[in-house]
């Protein structure tokens, strides 16, 4: 046998669809920009014991109100706390505010609409109008009652945001899986024989995921108001434990004499909110390049 | 179409019972027991017993949901426990407030969303569409009720240019009505600015990179031309859509905006209900609102399906 | 000739702008139903101020004085109370007032269903019409508190004439016998006054229209008042006060009330009392008083608007018992009787309204009274869930306010004697229930004040309530308006008021 001469340069190497995806969002600025601020919030949540100055429950009855200076860097509170060390520690119910909310949307509602769409017939008939149901009140309405019904604090608060929420996702999810079942792979899976469930996780979730990740991210912003705005009824996370809504929620009644109390957190929850924003953004732009 | 228009008509009944179960459930479920709340301050044991009494409270929750729903086929959504008035008239009292309070915001959100869409669009990836982004994303990213503060205290209190709070009904007098309504419905708009600021921009970016838009250009027409008599007017479609779709949320959601602002709107009575345990006015108000909510959102697809021959058949 | 005399009637005419002069209240809640029978929030009876006359009325020292009774008589056996009626007073429909209207009102509010005024009446057991302008209160037994209760919703009297063809509905267009008739009521926005022309006192009104605004929000509520939106504020925050007192535009007005902020343990109202130490062992709710410095959480949380107390009344009321002061702190005793007891580091769960003021009690009670052990745990509950809660024995200790009544009585028997409706705690002693039952029997001030010490002797050693202070009813209203009386019970009088 002749010896075949088999030519030794490959092609370049292909990226995966993902790692293309990622290339594009490191070339969005705003998305960047956004990313470095969560990631600069996570880390304060994380470390917050090693570097908050004081004990954000240590209540000191000669500080009270005291104005920003070399000792509280951002002022004191009502009785006497120090707001600095409270804008730390507060990340931690404000970040897991906004996480674990969306955590409980996506696992209730993806299976859900996944259900919805690959099942079709009465199941999504049903499943629909229920979702329908649900969007049609007021969001912050079913929040409210929800977390009047489990009583006011923080984790009865992400539970409330977090189904009040869960419909979006339902929806979101159903379209992704009505569109994506008619594709041509799926219908062969089909025919080859794969089982309903092998289908439903090999071939259709990968293709939703792209939206969900985009979604999950803008709600984590809106899930992180939500909790600010429970808060202002009284229903998010209880004194003395700080969270940034809880303390605009007593700052406000000092804004005059005290804005300290009001700035801190209120900046705090702005750019964290606008950084999830941003970064939702920068993802939905990078997944879907014909948006970009 | 007109099969299309069935169907959704005929899936809006399931959605409303569903609607009238999701919140008779919720409010039943709330703790505390609503005769005891009601009673007041002096807890007196036969005004809590005449208040079970009167709102078939010792009755089985299905038997109270029957008593409910057989009230509003006959249009009688029952009475506020606290006031003692009929929700109907509650809600046709609030009903002008808060449709104003929601058009106003409307308009706002339009103007700032769709302007900042446009140019964020045409001017994609300068800075003037990180500037755009970022001033229609603050909307987004402030609390309602924060924002509302902050701007009391401005206009209000430190300027004297604006009342801080309270309601005038425009036909009493046209100039205090709008200068009250002006700050929540900014505050109100700024969130929707951001939504339609972001579909507006990508309802821009399909159209101007569209075959339509090219063949525009290479007819030579002015760019300002091209952008709006043609690329914007396609754009507007899916942009009204979601515009009616918001309209349909802010009749029942503008929540804490009115609780801030003291307007007497929907959001303000549900909250309050909600705490006084006023169960009739809640389960009322979100009826209708989310009745109303169905109709806008059916109205809208209608209208995008109408206009948009591509979705039809 | 005659032309120029009509050119000047019409110039002077127009130089004589009739204007209605308005006042504008912002009120701290929406009140409830404006029906006096069946009213059942504090801020309801501000409005009545100037919607229904009553009976009898308060003064600044919380003295009985007359409104529509012009005199009162006790019978010797204090067994009935004879009550002579003002001439000449009209309701606001035109019908007139005498003693048949006043024991129709009577009836109305001891026998209408849904009437939250039937505990306080319950002395009373029949009603005489003397003549036209007396009436006989008839008591079961002598009832001390019946001229206090007179001065509040149950003395208010309404149209007959009207309560009759309204039913229950009379509450949306209430007809009464005030200063000031119904206009209208938009619920949660406003509600609407116009000057009664027929009032009997019609001298001392000086304002045609009155508006009230409720507005929830502490701060918006002051926003309007220094914007000019309202003439006058109820229930300021404490915190905004040192700024409106420099402030020359505006005038604060103050004084203490008559109810009272408090911790209420529940030492016997379900089996929860048993399985917490607080509960169980009066020695641990000593040591919970002596860890609290009260001065200084009325300095901290209240801003110093409040005066601490240790009663159900204040130390300034003519019904203290001065035999129990107010103790001061003593973090060493209060560490012994628990190391006594044998619980060092006893742990309890607050119950506290959300508001911000019980929010801020909270956290300076539960900081305080770490220091000598205590691990006070905080669970804010909504007002609602928590009266239930507390009606139903299921907490531990409740931040719970009263906002008080004229008489003493008011503020005891409820609360403290045997199943009565407001006893959160469960107390229940034999010795207390006779000395409160004694008490509201006994007319004579001189013994009725030592059945009060002995009563406060007993409260303060068992603690079912421990007092924490008294808040200050705190007005802010423009510095154009003059003649606002500061009475204990909270109420915005308009006699007298006027707009310079």
């Amino acid at each position: 046998m002749a010896a075949i001469a088999i030519p030794i340069d490959v092609a370049p190497r292909e990226l995966t669809p993902a790692q293309r995806a990622l290339r594009r969002l490191a070339r969005r600025r705003g998305a960047m920009v956004g990313l470095v601020i969560v990631v600069f919030f996570v880390l304060l949540a994380l470390l917050a014991p090693w570097i908050a100055p004081y004990d954000p429950l240590a209540a000191s009855w000669s500080a009270v109100r005291k104005a920003p200076s070399w000792q509280h860097w951002f002022g004191t509170d009502e009785i006497g706390r120090d707001v600095l060390a409270r804008v730390i520690w507060g990340a931690r119910a404000s970040l897991l505010a906004g996480v674990v909310s969306v955590a409980i949307s996506l696992s209730i509602g993806v299976p859900v609409g996944l259900a919805a769409g690959y099942l079709g017939g009465w199941v999504d008939m049903l499943i629909s109008r229920m979702t329908d149901a649900m969007l049609a009140c007021p969001f912050l309405i079913l929040a409210i009652a929800l977390a009047a019904f489990l009583g006011p604090s923080l984790t009865n608060a992400m539970i409330a945001i977090g189904i009040a929420a869960t419909p979006i996702f339902i929806r979101l999810t159903r379209a992704q899986v009505l569109a994506v079942k008619v594709e041509d792979y799926v219908e062969a899976a089909r025919a080859v024989g794969n089982s309903h469930l092998r289908i439903a996780l090999r071939h259709i979730f990968p293709n939703v995921v792209a939206t969900l990740i985009v979604q999950a991210t803008l709600a984590i912003a809106a899930a992180v108001i939500a909790e600010a705005s429970l808060s202002f009824l009284g229903l998010g996370q209880q004194p003395p434990a700080p969270s940034w809504g809880s303390m605009l929620n007593t700052a406000k009644n000092f804004v005059e004499n005290a804005p300290w109390m009001a700035v801190w957190p209120g900046l705090s929850i702005f750019f964290l909110v606008l950084s999830f924003n941003l970064l939702g953004d920068g993802l939905r732009d990078a997944l879907d390049p014909r948006h970009g | 179409m007109f099969n299309y228009l069935l169907k959704r008509l005929a899936a809006i009944v399931p959605t409303l019972f569903f609607v009238s179960i999701l919140i008779f459930g919720l409010q039943q479920l709330l703790p505390g027991d609503p005769a005891v709340a009601l009673a007041g301050e002096d807890n007196d044991p036969n005004v809590i017993a005449y208040l079970r009494g009167k709102f078939h409270l010792d009755e089985p929750l299905p038997v109270r949901y029957w008593y409910w729903l057989d009230g509003v086929f006959h249009g009688d959504l029952g009475e506020s426990v606290r006031i003692h008035k009929p929700v109907t008239e509650l809600i046709l009292e609030k009903l002008p407030v808060t449709i104003e309070l929601a058009v106003l915001a409307m308009l706002i959100a339009l103007v700032i969303g769709i302007s900042a869409g446009v140019a964020s669009a045409v001017l994609k990836d300068t800075k003037w569409d990180y500037a755009a982004n970022i001033f229609a994303l603050w909307g987004l990213s402030t609390p309602n009720f924060w924002l509302g503060i902050l701007l009391i205290l401005l206009f209000a209190v430190k300027l004297g240019w604006l009342p801080a709070s309270g309601y005038v009904s425009p036909f009493e007098d046209l100039k205090a009505n709008l200068a009250a309504m002006i700050m929540p419905a900014f505050v109100l708009g700024n969130a929707i600015a951001a939504v339609l600021m972001r579909h507006t921009r990508s309802a821009m970016l399909q159209v101007l990179s569209s075959d339509y838009v090219r063949t525009a250009r290479a007819k030579g027409l002015a760019e300002r031309v091209v952008i709006l008599r043609h690329a914007l007017r396609n754009a507007m479609v899916p942009i009204v859509t979601l515009g009616a779709l918001q309209l349909g949320e802010l009749l029942g959601g503008a929540v804490l905006t009115e609780q801030v602002f003291s307007i007497p709107g929907f959001g303000k009575l549900i909250v309050d209900a909600v705490f006084n345990r006023d169960y009739s006015v809640v389960q009322g108000v979100v009826l209708f609102t989310a009745t109303a909510y169905i109709t806008l959102n059916l109205l809208a697809d209608l209208a995008y399906f109408v206009v948009n021959p591509r979705m039809r058949g | 000739m005659k032309f120029s005399r009509l050119v000047f009637a019409l110039s002077l005419a127009a130089a004589l702008p009739s204007f209605a002069q308005a006042l504008r209240i912002g009120l701290a809640e929406d009140p409830d139903v404006l029906d006096p029978t069946l009213a059942r929030t504090f801020v309801g009876r501000i409005v009545f101020a100037a919607l229904c006359d009553k009976l009898l009325d308060l003064d600044e020292k919380l003295a009985i004085v007359p409104q529509l009774a012009t005199s009162h008589e006790w019978s010797p056996d204090y067994k009935a109370l004879t009550l002579k009626l003002r001439q000449g007073v009209t309701f606001h429909d035109g019908e007139k007032f005498d003693a048949a209207a006043v024991k129709f009102n009577i009836e109305r509010h001891k026998t209408m269903q849904g009437s939250n005024r039937r505990g306080e009446l319950a002395p009373v057991t029949s009603v005489d019409v003397v003549d036209p302008q007396t009436v006989r209160l008839n008591l079961a037994a002598p009832f001390a508190p019946l001229l206090a209760v007179l001065t509040d919703r149950s003395g208010m009297m309404v149209s007959p004439k009207a309560a009759q063809a309204a039913g229950d509905k009379f509450g949306a267009a209430p007809v009464c016998s005030g200063p000031f008739r119904f206009v209208e009521r938009v619920a949660q926005d406003r509600i609407v006054f116009e000057r009664y022309a027929n009032y009997w006192n019609k001298g001392a009104i000086h304002f045609d229209k009155v508006t009230y605004l409720p507005l929830i929000d502490a701060t918006v509520r002051l926003a309007n008042l220094k914007s000019g939106q309202l003439d006058l504020i109820e229930r300021v925050a404490p915190s905004d006060i040192p700024a409106l007192g420099k402030d020359s535009r505006f005038k604060v007005a103050k004084i203490v009330e008559i109810g009272y902020q408090g911790v209420t343990f529940n030492i016997g109202k379900s089996d929860l009392a048993q399985k917490y130490p607080a509960g169980k062992d009066p020695r641990v709710r000593e040591a919970f008083e002596l860890a609290l410095d009260r001065d200084a959480i009325v300095q901290v949380a209240m801003e110093g608007e409040a005066l601490a107390g240790n009663q159900w009344v204040a130390p300034t009321n003519t019904w203290y018992a001065k035999n129990v002061p107010v103790p001061k702190r003593d973090l060493n005793r209060a560490k012994a009787l628990l190391r006594e007891a044998g619980v060092i580091n006893p742990t309890f769960t607050l119950m506290t309204p959300t508001t911000s003021d019980a929010q801020r009690i909270g956290q300076v009670v539960q900081a305080m009274v770490k220091e000598a052990g205590f691990d006070l745990k905080l669970q804010s509950t909504e007002f609602s869930t928590s009266i239930d809660m507390a009606d139903k024995g299921q907490y531990e200790a409740y931040l719970l306010a009263w906002s008080g009544r004229a008489d003493p009585d008011g503020n005891l028997h409820s609360h403290l004697a045997c199943k009565q409706p407001l006893n959160y705690s469960g107390n229940c002693r034999a010795d207390m229930d006779e000395l409160i039952n004694k008490q509201r029997a006994t007319v004579d001030r001189a013994e009725r004040l030592k059945l009060f010490e002995q009563i406060a002797a007993i409260e303060s050693k068992d603690r079912p309530i421990v007092y924490l202070f008294h808040r200050h009813w705190l007005w802010a209203y423009t510095n154009k308006l003059s003649g606002l009386r500061t009475v204990p019970d909270g109420m915005v009088r308009l006699q007298g008021l006027r707009m310079n």
